[in-house]
């Protein structure tokens, strides 16, 4: 639709509409926030309104208790990871199935698209058992194990849809120019493939680090925690001690959000760009 | 000679570019899924070495004697209709307005997406505050309700916060959808007389069907396998009124240790999410409408 219209005076109404429901879903950020950094006391007597005063030790307290650098670290391992080996084994696999479809390859994938509509609930019980006899139960690599399979189906069927809409002449050209099957791959078809990568890696971020249920599954040692475990044991720990559970959570959300509002050009593109193929 | 090398050059980037995906795939995904099928006969604890075959039995209890399953299940249909619904107005009514050229116009689609940006597990621990303490100091009939208390609440208060995380992102991909409309159309259909409903019911709604396909697909997805949201802002209480089928399989396998009964669930539940997908997706695509 046309973007460049004379901005009418019905707009002006459209927009304090939109305004006051922007302030109704920003509520719960400003609750979260002020009560923060109350005294336990203000939070009970007056959570609507400003901190009488500020006390920023809840924060401190809420970070070592939460263990929040060593839950951090974990998350970022585990998502880094899995993303960029999701990324290079589907685009691997996409390239090869659209390129090379043989009966094999075409079974594979119909396998795969058929496997998206499998829950993780339906697979978790044995999961857990197929893990501990890999050997890799409680391990961080168990867990990114476990993310590459479960995370292969989706991602090649979106890197999928997007080979097939790169021409070959690039990849004859540089067949002639004497390039081996990974030359042209690596350098001639991988870089094309940009803007599809991008919208993947956006999908399965969100994904991975906000996952709750197979971490939890997977992972049992204190050391070995992402955010959301970490925030779920502490917040059974301290339920209703809010001084303390309220900046724990605000450290739980700030990496997300600030990742949000740093990329969020690239994110709620991406997304659009995702769902027109799925 | 040079055939041979051909060959075994192609087996080699077989399996090195289809490889990895296939096996982890396989370890992940396959070898589990057919494990839980087998399980799902048995009623094993997930401990004992010894797994005892037991045929049908897990499914005929499912149906016959175990309520809260069922509960559980009508809880979760219920969940997933309003969900559905509710998101989708919501998500497109945000999205019509925001394709307008308004000056707030980026501002506000920052503001309705970043709730989805935040997991359902930490939204639930927010929102709990929010419903226990938040609400209460507001005051009024309709804030100071027993939010988590009661079933009637629980089961809104779950579906509040499910339309807050989850209509921004129904919004971005319809103001995609809503953008893919070519703006000829529609002036066209003015120039003939059209009336802005008219172009609303009989152009824009047809031409944005493909859209509608995605964010019910996601939509329903998201909340018939509600969890995460589900055990940390009422942990399916209060009295299991608002456990979702997904909360009620973990608990069946990993709190009560019964991994056979659980798988049978699991399994019962995957066929019904298959069902659903495969009658949704057929739905809408035979509503689509080719520019």
């Amino acid at each position: 639709m046309d973007t460049i219209k004379k901005y009418r005076s019905s707009y002006f109404l459209i927009e304090i509409i939109l305004i006051m429901l922007g302030l109704m879903f920003l509520v719960p950020f400003y609750f979260l926030l002020v009560n923060s950094v109350k005294e336990f006391g203000e939070i009970l007597t007056n959570s609507a309104g400003w901190p009488a005063a500020y006390k920023w030790s809840n924060y401190t307290e809420a970070w070592t208790k939460t263990t929040f650098p060593q839950a951090f670290g974990n998350s970022l391992i585990i998502t880094i990871l899995s993303n960029a080996l999701l990324v290079l084994m589907c685009s691997m696999a996409a390239y090869r199935m659209v390129r090379h479809a043989t009966l094999f390859n075409r079974l594979l994938y119909g396998a795969f698209v058929a496997a998206m509509v499998i829950p993780f609930q339906s697979l978790m019980i044995p999961l857990v058992k197929v893990v501990s006899t890999l050997g890799v139960m409680d391990t961080r690599t168990g867990l990114v194990l476990c993310y590459l399979g479960f995370g292969a189906p989706i991602t090649v069927f979106l890197l999928h849809g997007f080979v097939k809409t790169v021409p070959i002449d690039i990849e004859e050209a540089g067949r002639v120019d004497g390039s081996s099957t990974f030359g042209i791959f690596f350098r001639l078809v991988l870089p094309l493939m940009q803007p599809i990568i991008v919208t993947v890696i956006i999908l399965n971020t969100l994904w991975i680090w906000n996952d709750y249920l197979m971490p939890s599954l997977i992972l049992q040692s204190p050391e070995m925690r992402t955010i959301p475990i970490a925030t779920y044991a502490f917040f059974g720990q301290f339920t209703k001690q809010w001084d303390l559970a309220l900046p724990g959570l605000v450290l739980g959300i700030a990496p997300v959000v600030i990742f949000f509002l740093a990329m969020q050009k690239y994110i709620i593109e991406g997304i659009a760009q995702g769902s027109v193929k799925g | 000679m040079d055939m041979d090398r051909k060959k075994s050059s192609n087996w080699l980037y077989q399996l090195t570019f289809v490889g990895p995906s296939a096996i982890f795939f396989f370890l992940i995904v396959a070898v589990p899924f057919f494990l839980g099928l087998y399980y799902s006969f048995t009623s094993w604890n997930g401990i004992s070495k010894h797994v005892t075959w037991v045929g049908l039995n897990n499914y005929i209890h499912i149906f016959t004697k175990d309520p809260d399953f069922l509960n559980s299940f009508w809880f979760t249909v219920k969940f997933t209709v309003l969900g559905v619904v509710l998101t989708n107005v919501l998500g497109f009514i945000l999205a019509y307005l925001l394709t307008k050229p308004l000056a707030t116009r980026n501002v506000m689609r920052t503001v309705f997406f970043m709730p989805h940006v935040i997991g359902g597990l930490l939204l639930g621990f927010i929102w709990q505050f929010i419903f226990v303490r938040g609400f209460q100091s507001i005051g009024g009939p309709f804030f100071s309700l027993p939010w988590l208390g009661t079933e009637a609440t629980s089961f809104w208060a779950i579906v509040i916060v499910f339309i807050w995380q989850n209509s921004g992102y129904l919004m971005v991909i319809y103001i995609s959808s809503l953008g893919a409309i070519p703006s000829s159309l529609i002036e066209a259909a003015k120039v003939d007389g059209a009336s802005r409903k008219q172009v609303l019911r009989h152009i824009i709604l047809p031409l944005v069907m493909p859209g509608v396909t995605v964010c019910l697909f996601l939509a329903i997805s998201w909340s018939f396998k509600l969890f995460d949201l589900n055990l940390s802002l009422t942990k399916g209480g209060p009295f299991k009124s608002t456990e979702s089928v997904a909360l009620n399989i973990y608990n069946e396998a990993f709190n009560i240790s019964r991994f056979g009964m659980g798988s049978a669930k699991a399994i019962i539940f995957f066929i019904i999410v298959a069902i659903i997908s495969i009658l949704q997706v057929r739905a809408t695509k035979s509503r689509e409408v080719e520019v």
